[in-house]
């Protein structure tokens, strides 16, 4: 075995032999309902120092297409075609030759990296295990080799690390341990299933220049799945679309996203809203035409909220937050999580109390009110949450969950609540047959539908929307907002529309409101804020957001790059050093020393 | 429809039924017009997949068989208070013995030492037992489910105040409680006895209650709800309790089997079921010294309970494979 000089890149270039390779790729899963053809025999290859984006909806097999390359399937999983990493055939695998390839010749970085650590064992321990298991260090070395690969994606204070648990961490430290975790025996190939889809965009900025940096370093390959658009653009050399099972587009990143050439890539592009192209994309918002004595729809004054946790001090989420709804008007309430924008959403629902402060609605304090009085103002406020799935009673058929607010103000009989349910099917463009339906027969977008149908149906003045497309395809995001905006044209109420996607409240707000850790940073008209930042957050916040299209993406990503040397941060890359040895795999697990050499086949 | 949830992190459920891709609302346009493509409209309620997922447990199909076979015959065989059953003979009168009792055709359970028939005492234990354990059954879920949803939903002093009540009857002794209450309610006959059985008999089911109600409030639909103005009862009756049905109707089958059990051990201890009234656990313990000399006495009257026990376990078995969307697997 050879040690690899970082400091000249491999031979082993892009033009060498796939590092991953799909021929003809299939997967069926054995369902209750009959086979599910998930994969239709696809072919792909991921060469070395290339990064390709697997791009497509959910449902579309992406994933499933990946966790073939680590034999992950679950059992009811039948796979057709070939699989390669490396040389290896993965289907000709037994057990314990694909445990020696998974880590060695292919790893992966997951989406949630909160629950792909183990909370109760260490750093430490994690980035430990793979080098242990793999034979490449042990003990003290293993130790000194897991600091190293800390220091190497970023993280400051690696020892002391090493010993912290999982939870102690920030979101995108975490994330930085799964990479560090992901390239720890150095693997051919790194499979990011959305990488970055948890994280804040900040956050995701960082993480992928850090993706970046190491498929240039170590010339590793790497197949990113993802549905952000933003992302492909940022990162992807060659691009895959998929839909229902089959790639139906490759190209490179510019040949497809610029110029695309099938009919569902277009439409999915068309899709995605463009920071910075401002209302209009999606359906017309009309401006507010508000009256000069009109009581705002929603004003909280000097708000504070508090979580009093036992035996630890109150933690305050929200700290004197003054804002204001006027009636008609959308304000988008913009920040990152753990900002306090839930909770303040929730507050002005009347779910969480406020510690001090005011909540008026329409002109009426709800921290003072009780009872019925509380009841009869609930009528006027409706409500939007973030997750389709678990916002709708899964016991209730889609026409009860819709008159359900009508049941519990009492109003009209049997005949004219199911009048007002069908008119407000209508109106969310779901079908009539959709009455009798449960919720876990529709889809995700069709599911949001019936939760904005149940919103509107007291004709509220005001709605409270928590991130109501966050858990949307691109394709029914924009569909649920073109809806979103004919609704509120038509039935004009004021609306407080929580999201961390600046793009989305670019193309609906009339006002943007930016939080930071429970305080407003900057608020003011949207093309102000989201325009013409004048606050260091904003401005950092806004260069985060990758557009889809990538030669501007590689723009916004330098200017942001500038900025952030300009604020005196340090862009996020693999720190390797000169002196960085490559892991050698002890000889004595048989067939996985090949395969190193076969990366390495022309160093020093 | 969950099967392979775990295999795909997007986060939505993989719906055969419906492409969740691009289509939309037109999608359930077509897939759900009044005339469903053949083979594109699979989908099912959540009582249908429930209802599905139980009829394909061979076990707790079985089971059902079996128990509903016991059921019948016990009822209808020597008939219930004064509809006569097509049993000619009668339990409480003693006819001339045959040999020294063992089964015959005339007498398939055998007679006992009076020379009663056996068969006819069996199935009216195996009536009580039944009756005893059914209205345990629903008397301790009733109690378990109202306490623990009431605990779980409200939290705070109400949940201390029915926890630490729970707790205290975890620690009492259930068996030494239920036979001194049950002396004391068996003037009342074997309805007393299934009231005093099933008011020391829900804490189980209360703290799993509690729990499932716990996760259940957090839901968005629950904060849904309460952000319309519903009140609390009926967020509980209408959401909340709906979707904890699973664990309530498994948790209400292994009652009614330990309530068996428990009336059993009370009547085989005498405080159970009172002569010249027989019970399972009675004829047992009436007869144990005849174990040797004529073992049908014991094994009959073991034989029904074990039945009654095992089939409803069966049957509890089934329906938590079947409420669980996560015991979903493909064996077909």
């Amino acid at each position: 075995m050879t040690t690899l000089d970082i400091s000249s890149p491999g031979s082993a270039s892009a033009t060498g032999d796939a590092v991953l390779s799909f021929e003809d790729l299939s997967v069926t899963f054995k369902t209750e309902f009959g086979d599910v053809h998930a994969v239709k025999g696809i072919d792909l290859e991921v060469r070395p120092g290339e990064v390709v984006a697997l791009v497509g909806e959910s449902g579309s097999g992406k994933s499933v297409t990946s966790m073939t390359a680590l034999g992950l399937l679950p059992r009811n999983a039948r796979v057709g075609g070939t699989v390669r990493v490396g040389d290896k055939v993965v289907g000709g695998l037994d057990g314990r030759g694909l445990r020696t390839m998974r880590g060695n010749d292919v790893a992966m970085v997951f989406q949630e990296p909160m629950t792909a650590l183990n909370p109760v064992l260490t750093i430490g321990d994690q980035l430990t295990e793979g080098l242990q298991l793999h034979g490449i260090a042990f003990g003290k070395q293993a130790m000194a080799r897991a600091a190293e690969l800390l220091a190497m994606v970023g993280i400051p204070e690696p020892e002391r690390r090493l010993k912290q648990y999982p939870h102690e961490l920030s979101g995108g430290q975490r994330q930085r341990v799964v990479i560090a975790m992901a390239i720890a025996c150095d693997p051919k190939v790194i499979i990011a299933d959305e990488p970055t889809t948890a994280l804040d965009v900040t956050v995701q900025a960082d993480i992928l220049d850090l993706l970046r940096s190491l498929k240039d370093k170590l010339d590793t390959g790497i197949l990113l799945i993802t549905h952000n658009m933003g992302v492909v653009a940022d990162m992807a050399d060659r691009v895959a679309v998929m839909l229902k099972g089959d790639i139906v587009e490759t190209g490179t990143a510019d040949q497809v996203l610029n110029h695309p050439r099938h009919e569902y890539t277009k439409r999915l592009l068309a899709a995605v809203p463009h920071l910075g192209s401002g209302p209009g994309q999606f359906g017309n918002v009309t401006p507010v035409v508000a009256g000069a004595g009109d009581l705002p729809a929603l004003d909280l004054g000097k708000l504070v909220i508090e979580y009093h946790r036992l035996g630890k001090p109150t933690f305050r989420a929200v700290d004197d937050v003054s804002l204001s709804v006027a009636q008609g008007e959308i304000v988008g309430l913009v920040g990152e999580s753990g900002s306090g924008k839930s909770t303040i959403a929730k507050c002005a629902l009347g779910l969480i109390p406020a510690a001090s402060g005011s909540v008026s609605i329409l002109g009426n304090d709800l921290t003072k009110m009780r009872g019925k009085e509380l009841k009869a103002l609930r009528r006027r406020i409706g409500v939007v949450f973030q997750d389709p799935a678990s916002s709708l009673n899964p016991r209730l058929p889609i026409g009860d969950v819709i008159a359900e607010p009508l049941v519990v103000h009492k109003e009209g009989d049997d005949k004219s609540r199911r009048r007002r349910v069908l008119e407000l099917l209508d109106a969310v463009e779901l079908p009539r047959s959709a009455f009798n339906r449960y919720p876990h027969e529709l889809s995700g977008g069709q599911r949001q539908r019936v939760s904005i149908a149940r919103a509107l149906t007291l004709d509220p003045e005001l709605l409270v929307a928590d991130e109501p497309t966050s858990a949307l395809d691109v394709s029914v995001q924009a569909n649920v907002l073109k809806m979103f905006t004919a609704l509120q044209e038509r039935y004009k109420f004021a609306c407080l529309f929580v999201s961390h996607d600046l793009a989305v409240i670019d193309l609906l707000a009339h006002r943007v409101v930016v939080l930071q850790n429970g305080r407003i940073v900057e608020q003011g008209p949207r093309d102000e804020v989201l325009h013409h930042p004048r606050e260091e957050y904003t401005q950092r916040l806004i260069a985060a957001a990758p557009v889809p299209e990538p030669l501007e993406q590689r723009r916004r990503r330098e200017a942001r790059h500038a900025l952030l040397t300009q604020l005196g941060d340090d862009v996020a890359e693999l720190q390797i050093d000169e002196h960085y040895d490559r892991p050698e795999p002890r000889q004595n697990e048989g067939g996985n020393s090949s395969g190193l050499g076969g990366l390495m086949g022309g160093g020093s | 429809m969950s099967d392979i949830r775990n295999s795909n992190p997007d986060g939505q459920d993989f719906e055969p039924q419906i492409s969740a891709t691009g289509t939309d609302a037109v999608g359930l346009a077509a897939g759900g017009s009044a005339a469903p493509l053949p083979g594109e409209d699979k989908s099912y309620s959540q009582g249908q997949l429930v209802v599905r997922r139980f009829f394909r447990h061979r076990g707790a199909l079985s089971a059902m068989i079996v128990l509903g076979i016991v059921i019948v015959v016990a009822f209808t065989s020597i008939g219930v208070g004064p509809i006569p059953g097509w049993w000619p003979k009668d339990y409480t009168l003693q006819y001339d013995k045959i040999g020294d009792g063992a089964p015959t055709w005339e007498y398939p359970f055998g007679q006992d030492t009076g020379g009663k028939d056996y068969f006819a005492l069996v199935m009216r234990g195996t009536q009580f037992s039944l009756i005893i354990a059914f209205a345990v059954g629903i008397i301790s879920t009733l109690v378990g489910t109202l306490i623990g949803a009431l605990a779980g939903f409200y939290r705070g002093w109400v949940e201390s105040i029915l926890m630490r009540m729970t707790d205290v009857f975890i620690v009492i002794p259930l068996l030494a409680v239920a036979a001194v209450l049950g002396r004391m309610a068996g003037g009342n006959g074997i309805l007393g006895l299934a009231l005093v059985l099933g008011l020391v008999t829900w804490t189980s089911l209360a703290r799993l209650v509690r729990g499932e109600v716990l996760s259940l409030r957090e839901r968005d639909f629950v904060l849904a709800a309460q952000a319309v103005g519903t009140g609390a009862w009926r967020i509980i009756t209408r959401h909340v309790l709906p979707n904890a049905v699973g664990v309530i109707i498994v948790s209400a089958t292994l009652s009614i089997s330990t309530a068996i059990l428990l009336e059993t051990s009370l009547s085989f201890l005498g405080f159970g079921v009172q002569p010249p009234d027989t019970s399972l656990g009675t004829l047992i313990s009436e007869y144990q010294a005849a174990f040797t000399t004529r073992p049908w006495l014991f094994w009959w009257p073991g034989l029904m309970i074990l039945t009654i026990a095992l089939c409803v376990n069966f049957i509890g078995d089934g329906l938590r494979d079947a409420f669980d969307p996560r015991q979903n697997r493909s064996k077909d």
